[in-house]
């Protein structure tokens, strides 16, 4: 019996053999959980944050640039103490903050780094630096923060901030994780996907302490990161700053443009705020703090308020009748005060004194002409059919949509279809009389200022114009900013058109904008006064100069100023001198509009 | 003079090369496991564990030398007396030695220190062989059976003082010894039918499905068997008492020392704590898994290297070899092993004596439970216990007492045609 034993001995061992193979297999072989696991135990990513690109003016001046800041890192394994008091002072927290700090820490991981103090100023840095060495388990992690030279076009600029949850579940890119800075809202965020770069990379092993151990397989995985492509803004910084000055303690827009390409020199909405006040440490506090203000200094008034359009709308409507040739530059109409009000002037009047006066009973007896052209029998139907004909006109001057502008949550304004009002009255059961507000710019309709500033550089130009933007070039490359700001779009009304139109608006400052007119400067502008049901109307005007040779377009709006010769087209005839000569020849009109009173 | 008879092509060479071999790749693994990248220490150099392994290795060729040249009887001879001075140093440690996580293991000076309980199993075989050689002892009478586990169990007591339960768990390997010198088999199917039942009462979560499975069993077995009175009350008793060993074993894992419960827990759920107990067997596991079919190569893995397996030199040294030399590398390993365990069975059996194949079977019985479960504990397939990889881990006391065992034996072996047949 015992012969056999042996062979049992045997046989046993190779089936302990091939049992440890057999298992050796399945964890080795068949599974893979343990190579991650592994990496995850050893390898760590670190990522290295991309150089976000840099914002310059159009004359190359520096509008935003980044500023290193230095958040403290813990790891609470490694972390002692020592005397507290020195401690707390050194860094400047109080007992509760270190212990819910470390507490935080704790909780995220005894053994991984995670941020203890977040984004310490230059200075603070500066004094705990050579400390740093006496507290194991803290190190400095350098980030950087946005950082503005002159505290100017906060709205145009918009700001950065951490990534929501929202906006990660949105990203289908991928490229964002959690903790990312991301831009919110202006060209940060129209031009993020330029300006945030490439993220890079670095693998580097761990010991079990979390002890760096070098790169990963010498680095052979790292990425370098790529920094981001800078902007080269069409804002003119100093009638930028300029602007800023002249609407310090009011609130209303200003839009700058040149009419031949469309870039936007100035974008002013007040009230403002200083944009370093929305970066770093402070972010949240200030954020909050702006937010919660009745004057609303985050709003971006250039493109999300929307105003009727007022007398500066008759403009558009003179165009549309001398294009569709209802009106030639010798209709005349009397100012019949019993159709709408209107202020005392010459009448009858022909088409140029009726801009030159602002003449309402004019446009309420051209815009019938050109709604009821007798198209169809029926009154009903013939409004209809006119309103929509004129709807398509009034939209080709970038008026009832959104422009396009690069900058996010623009507002389109409106300009109402036949659609609105069957909605409203029923279908045949409106006709010009129910809509003839529109004539003089009232009523439904709703513009914005950027829009407002895209007129006037129509009517420089004669009849088209670029989709007005912020951006001059990329990395100094013109040809790299989005096609559709290289694209001229006409707005179907012949240029000979404009002649009497330009002239009727030099002619019109003598009237209604005196304050407005310069020496050696030809200004064409019109006056508009936004109704305000809620209280003193809004002050409106847009310009353009020198009427011959065309180099700015202008729209400012200046809200409970009352009439639009005052504050606005005192503005804009500074912010038109000043971009012109680089100098103000009239101290008492900008002392006039610094001091801001404006109803009296 | 016989001694000059003795033939150096009489050795077996197969077994030293396979020693050698295994002790080669033990050394680089020790150096793997405790090179930085960072430093980059040479394998030689005595601040780092490989530089002191190899201090280690040419001692124990010194006393391979020593063993090769004495004479074959000597061990014969000295049996019992080494056996005595072990017991006494045994029962000395706990006064003399130094206390590290709680157990006296090592005596000696200074830097110089010894295991007794390493050197304790090549006395307890050289006793146990001593002791068995006469031709009338019979391991399937009662008397011899007690006799034998006496011997065994006198350092088995002593070391579980120290307290040491992984190598005196090693002294159970006897059995192995046991079973080729004929103790019945009733024994062995015993044993593993308790073991069996054991460890399905631990790894299911409801006994009652375990004492369900028994009560059908035992059904089965006596509708099949002669349905006598005296065989249904048997298998009745049998089954009352497997239900009820179901039921006690919870009970006495509960009296276990915390630690060793916690060992055992684990193996059936590495995940229960996987930052506490679970470390171990988890780190471990992640380092041999994460090696592949051929490994990450040599020197570059990351998990035995950057001390996520603790004891990685020692006890863990296998972690090592897994991550960096992958599936592949432990089949060479394992087959080393099964190839000298099996080399050694053949070798027994060829031996003319009684004193030198129960030597030899002893020899076999050791490195086999070191191999099967300092391996198993690795891979999560036993629970972790406190033995060396034999030739392989770090550590002088380990590697001598596992020379001295196997060159013993292999002396035996090379002067076997000097002796007289006396096969009992």
């Amino acid at each position: 019996m015992n012969d056999q034993r042996p062979v049992v001995i045997i046989i046993f061992v190779f089936l302990i053999g091939l049992v440890l193979l057999t298992k050796l297999f399945m964890i080795q072989v068949m599974d893979d959980s343990f190579i991650r696991k592994a990496e995850r135990n050893a390898i760590q990513r670190v990522v290295d944050h991309p150089y976000r690109g840099l914002v310059y003016d159009r004359n190359g001046k520096l509008l935003v640039y980044n500023n290193p800041i230095f958040d403290l890192m813990i790891v609470p394994k490694e972390f002692e103490v020592g005397d507290t008091t020195r401690f707390l002072n050194l860094f400047g927290i109080t007992k509760e903050h270190l212990i819910e700090s470390y507490q935080a820490a704790r909780k995220y991981s005894y053994v991984k780094p995670s941020t203890f103090i977040k984004q310490i100023s230059t200075n603070d840095f500066a004094k705990i630096q050579d400390f740093l060495i006496d507290y194991p388990g803290l190190f400095i992690m350098t980030r950087s923060v946005r950082s503005y030279p002159e505290p100017v076009a906060s709205h145009a600029l918009g700001y950065i901030g951490e990534i929501s949850g929202r906006q990660l579940e949105l990203d289908s890119s991928g490229y964002y994780v959690q903790g990312d800075y991301v831009g919110l809202s202006g060209m940060e965020r129209f031009y993020e996907d330029e300006m945030r770069g490439k993220k890079g990379v670095k693998y580097k092993m761990v010991n079990v302490r979390g002890i760096d151990k070098g790169p990963f397989k010498d680095g052979e995985y790292d990425t370098a990161s790529v920094a981001g492509h800078n902007i080269n803004s069409s804002i003119d910084m100093e009638l930028q700053k300029y602007g800023e000055l002249l609407m310090q303690g009011k609130t209303g827009s200003v839009v700058a443009i040149e009419p031949k390409t469309g870039e936007i020199l100035s974008m002013i909405s007040a009230p403002f705020y200083d944009p370093n006040s929305l970066t770093g440490a402070e972010f949240s506090k200030s954020y909050r703090a702006l937010n919660s203000l009745e004057t609303k200094p985050l709003f971006n008034r250039p493109i999300m308020a929307t105003y009727p359009p007022g007398s500066i709308f008759k403009i558009v409507q003179s165009l549309i009748g001398l294009q569709e040739g209802i009106l030639t530059p010798e209709t005349t109409f009397a100012c019949n005060k019993s159709l709408v009000a209107c202020h005392n002037h010459p009448s009858p009047v022909n088409l140029f004194g009726a801009i030159r006066n602002s003449c309402n009973p004019y446009y309420h007896q051209a815009f019938r002409q050109i709604i009821n052209q007798e198209v169809s029998s029926n009154t009903y139907k013939d409004t209809e059919i006119g309103l929509n004909a004129w709807r398509d006109r009034v939209l080709k001057f970038g008026l009832g949509g959104k422009l396009g502008v690069d900058m996010p949550n623009e507002k389109g304004g409106d300009v109402p279809s036949s659609k609105y009002y069957d909605h409203f009255y029923g279908n045949g059961r409106w006709k010009y009389s129910t809509i003839y507000s529109l004539s003089i710019g009232q009523g439904e309709l709703l513009v914005t200022p950027l829009q407002m500033a895209n007129l006037a550089a129509i009517f420089a130009n004669k009849g088209y114009y670029y989709t007005p933007h912020l951006v001059k070039a990329i990395d100094g490359d013109k040809s790299r900013i989005p096609q559709e700001y290289l694209t001229k779009h006409q707005v179907g009304v012949d240029a000979h058109h404009f002649d009497m139109v330009q002239d009727a608006m030099v002619q019109a400052l003598y009237g209604t904008a005196q304050r407005a007119i310069m020496k050696d400067i030809q200004i064409a502008g019109k006056t508009g006064t936004a109704q305000n049901p809620h209280g003193e109307d809004h002050s409106v005007f847009i310009a353009f100069a020198p009427k011959d040779n065309p180099q700015i377009a202008i729209a400012v709006y200046v809200e409970n100023a009352g009439w639009g010769g005052r504050a606005a087209a005192s503005t804009a005839s500074l912010m038109i001198e000043k971009y012109l000569k680089d100098s103000i020849s009239r101290p008492d009109l900008e002392k006039y509009v610094i001091t801001g009173n404006f109803i009296y | 003079m016989r001694e000059k008879d003795i033939n150096i092509n009489r050795v077996d060479w197969i077994t030293v090369m396979i020693y050698f071999v295994l002790v080669m790749i033990g050394w680089f693994n020790i150096y793997a496991a405790v090179y930085d990248g960072q430093v980059n220490k040479s394998i030689f150099d005595t601040s780092i564990n490989s530089g002191i392994q190899l201090v280690w290795i040419g001692t124990a060729i010194a006393i391979i030398i020593v063993i090769m040249a004495a004479d074959y009887r000597l061990f014969e001879n000295l049996a019992i007396p080494i056996y005595l001075v072990m017991l006494v140093l045994l029962l000395l440690t706990p006064f003399l030695g130094k206390e590290v996580n709680g157990q006296i293991l090592t005596i000696g000076f200074g830097s110089f220190r010894i295991q007794p309980g390493e050197f304790a199993k090549f006395a307890t075989a050289l006793a146990l062989a001593k002791f068995m050689e006469r031709p009338t002892f019979d391991l399937s009478k009662t008397k011899y059976q007690l006799q034998a586990f006496g011997v065994l169990l006198l350092p088995i007591v002593l070391i579980i003082l120290q307290p040491d339960t992984g190598t005196a768990m090693v002294y159970f390997s006897m059995l192995i010894m046991f079973y080729r010198e004929g103790l019945p088999q009733k024994f062995y199917v015993l044993g593993i039918g308790i073991i069996a039942i054991a460890l399905l009462a631990l790894g299911i979560e409801n006994n009652l499905y375990l004492a369900g499975a028994i009560v059908v069993i035992v059904a089965i077995l006596i509708m099949m068997g002669k349905k006598t009175p005296q065989q249904i009350i048997a298998f009745s008793v049998i089954g009352i008492a497997l239900i009820a060993f179901t039921y006690s074993l919870d009970f006495v894992v509960s009296k276990l020392p915390e630690h060793q419960q916690n060992r055992i827990m684990v193996l059936f759920n590495p995940d229960l704590d996987p930052l506490g107990v679970g470390w171990n067997v988890t780190q471990s596991k992640i380092a041999i898994g994460s090696g592949g079919l051929a490994g990450k190569g040599y020197l570059q893995g990351t998990q035995t290297k950057f001390d996520f397996v603790p004891e990685q030199h020692t006890d863990f040294i296998f972690c090592t070899l897994g991550e960096e030399f992958g599936w592949l590398g432990s089949f060479v390993v394992i087959s080393l092993f099964v190839a000298m365990i099996t080399r050694l069975v053949l070798m027994a059996e060829r031996q003319k004596n009684r004193f030198n194949r129960i030597y030899g079977y002893c020899v076999i019985s050791i490195l086999m439970f070191h191999f099967m479960i300092n391996i198993a504990m690795t891979i999560g397939l036993f629970p972790v216990v406190g033995i060396p990889l034999p030739f392989f881990s770090y550590g002088g006391s380990s590697l001598w007492s596992f020379t001295i065992l196997l060159f013993v034996f292999i002396k035996m072996d090379s002067a076997r045609a000097l002796q007289l047949g006396r096969m009992g």
